[in-house]
């Protein structure tokens, strides 16, 4: 028995050793992963709140709650961006100091509750001024994270392995020996793979929504195109992994290492307000971010179109590269 | 004679360190079945990739009616690979429209199920056919656009005898409709009752062509004998006798058999195991290479 396990051992082993691509992605995928995170979360102990000062640099030596450890204070420039920020609970606290200082609080929010206290016990004579608008639950924050982290993972993969399935078969290759152009295939994956993901996050949409009493503040239209636009820019991006390659484990590597630093950095699970600027300026340019964050204005706070414009250039713009590099590096055969 | 329908000019196909077709030429008439027959290895595959359009050659060319390969030749022409796999989940009918769906014109779909014996697995999973189910299933799709010209790369490799004959008369039917097929394999019996024409291909070139009966009575003039080299003794090697060194065997061609039973017993060549037969493409393979055809 030890002779024969041995032998499928030696061979598996040499198997995998030989195929380059995967062993060193099967390196560098960790190796990623650890360096970001330690990059993201390592360092000094993380603050545990996040509270927006009014004119803080001014008053950081008076104010002994500005010395409070475990907090970190963001500057703000105008009171209305700071209580743009603490409706979006980028921060927990706004507060301008002075004598006495005010503060505005979410009172809905857990964070914001102990923010208050810890002012209140190094300030008791602060004023507390209220915020108007309607507060969001984490529970609401954390839903189109939930929608947008789900069609992320099921278009890369479902896309991408789909076609290199194919290919390792050789249905690629019969396809091939047909009238079909490599630009009607790739068209009928990207809308095959659309139309399911946008009917699947929909149904998710409405029953989990229902679920967890969710309130959609903006327009259900502009939001399909949300979901539209951030799925065919992941389809891209999957087509791109699997346009040539035939290894199964590399395009598993490859696509582990895009949908990993998405997940950790796209605002999935918390916001990235306070984050190093280098971390903020890569979650930019991940689609999931853009995703999330124009699906969260219309969703979450009313957004109209003007204001997640940007978002949805950017979307398109990275659907229109990564077809077009999808489609001219694309390769019928092994 | 009539313009071929299929025209290989100086093909040749070149791999790092490996010339798998060298500087093949050949023409295939309309409503023929043209076969390359040739050992594993020899490039036949290689060079029907070529001919399909789906290979491109390192030089030579390959013409469809007088004109190089284009969208037209993919419309009208049928291809069954040596293996391939269709999509998980979907019935045979299901793989079939897909497949008719990407042609213009093509034929009926039940009629191509009743075609191809398969009307009664119509509605069974792709992934549930024995082999010889699948095959008939992917001959079925190289039809589903009636292709006027149809490649059939090695068809009954892996086969059993039974299916091999059942796909044989399959065959049969369509090439009694005018279709020009392109046959590929190492099988002689294959070729010998499918084939007008053949090719036979030895390391990327052809060493022989014509109709198989032709070339047979171009190469042997009356029959062949055969004897196990246990009974064959050296001395009888010295014997004035047309002799092929076969793996496990002795033949000896001759067109005056009395002549050569006698000059062996004169021999004392033991004449219990004998064998007396007509030659075949495999012995022509060997009479033109030293080599057997499934070597």
């Amino acid at each position: 028995m030890m002779r024969r396990l041995f032998a499928v051992w030696h061979a598996r082993n040499l198997e995998f050793l030989r195929d380059r691509g995967t062993l060193v992605f099967t390196l560098l995928l960790p190796l990623s992963i650890i360096v970001g995170m330690g990059f993201i979360f390592g360092g000094p102990p993380r603050p545990l709140f996040k509270v927006g000062v009014l004119d803080g640099a001014s008053a950081r030596e008076a104010d002994p709650f500005l010395h409070t450890r475990y907090v970190q204070f963001l500057p703000e420039r105008s009171t209305a961006q700071g209580l743009h920020a603490l409706r979006r609970e980028r921060i927990d606290l706004l507060l301008a100091p002075g004598a006495p200082s005010r503060y505005w609080v979410n009172t809905d929010s857990p964070k914001g509750y102990i923010a208050e206290r810890l002012l209140l016990a190094a300030d008791p004579h602060a004023q507390r001024l209220p915020v108007r608008g309607r507060s969001v639950r984490y529970l609401d924050w954390l839903f189109p994270g939930i929608l947008g982290m789900n069609l992320m993972f099921s278009c890369l993969f479902g896309v991408g392995y789909v076609v290199l399935r194919y290919r390792q078969s050789g249905f690629l290759k019969r396809l091939n020996a047909t009238p079909l152009t490599a630009f009607e295939f790739l068209s009928a994956q990207v809308l095959s793979r659309l139309t399911i993901i946008v009917l699947i996050t929909t149904l998710l949409y409405v029953a989990v929504g229902a679920m967890i009493h969710f309130h959609n503040a903006g327009n259900v239209a502009l939001l399909l195109l949300i979901t539209v636009l951030g799925a065919l820019s992941m389809i891209a991006l999957g087509l791109t992994v699997a346009a040539r390659f035939a290894s199964e484990e590399l395009v598993n590597g490859l696509l582990n290492l895009l949908t990993w630093p998405m997940m950790l950095l796209s605002g999935v699970w918390f916001s990235l307000a306070g984050s190093p600027r280098w971390v903020r300026w890569v979650a930019d340019a991940l689609p999931l971010t853009q995703m999330l964050h124009a699906a969260r204005e219309v969703m979450l706070y009313g957004a109209g179109i003007g204001t997640v414009a940007p978002s949805l250039i950017y979307l398109g713009g990275v659907t229109l590269v990564f077809l077009g590099l999808g489609a001219w590096s694309f390769k019928w055969r092994t | 004679m009539s313009a071929p329908i299929l025209e290989v000019r100086n093909l040749t196909k070149q791999y790092p360190g490996v010339t798998a077709v060298d500087g093949i030429s050949f023409r295939v008439q309309p409503g023929i079945c043209f076969g390359l027959l040739g050992p594993n290895g020899a490039g036949k595959t290689t060079t029907i990739e070529i001919m399909e359009g789906i290979l491109a050659p390192t030089a030579g060319e390959v013409r469809y009616r007088g004109e190089p390969l284009s969208e037209r030749f993919r419309e009208e022409a049928g291809i069954l690979f040596q293996a391939t796999a269709l999509q998980n989940f979907l019935t045979v009918r299901q793989s079939l429209a897909m497949f008719r769906g990407l042609y213009a014109r093509g034929r009926d779909i039940d009629e191509l199920l009743k075609l191809c014996s398969l009307e009664a697995l119509a509605e069974r999973d792709n992934r549930k056919l024995s082999g010889g189910q699948l095959q008939r299933l992917l001959l079925a799709i190289a039809l589903v656009n009636d292709p006027a010209v149809l490649f059939l790369d090695e068809p009954t490799t892996g086969l059993d005898p039974q299916a091999r004959r059942n796909f044989w008369a399959l065959v049969r039917s369509i090439k009694a409709s005018r279709k020009t097929i392109i046959l590929t394999t190492h099988y002689m019996e294959e070729a010998e009752i499918l084939c007008d024409e053949i090719a036979i291909v030895d390391r990327g070139r052809i060493i022989a062509q014509g109709a198989p009966g032709a070339l047979l009575r171009e190469h042997f003039a009356a029959v062949l004998l055969e004897l196990p080299k246990a009974d064959f003794p050296p001395a009888a090697r010295a014997l004035p006798l047309q002799l092929i060194d076969a793996q496990d065997r002795i033949e000896i061609t001759t067109d005056d058999l009395d002549a050569t039973l006698r000059a062996l017993i004169s021999a004392e060549v033991p004449l219990k195991n004998l064998r007396i037969r007509p030659a075949n493409l495999e012995d022509l393979f060997l009479e033109l290479t030293g080599r057997e055809l499934r070597a």
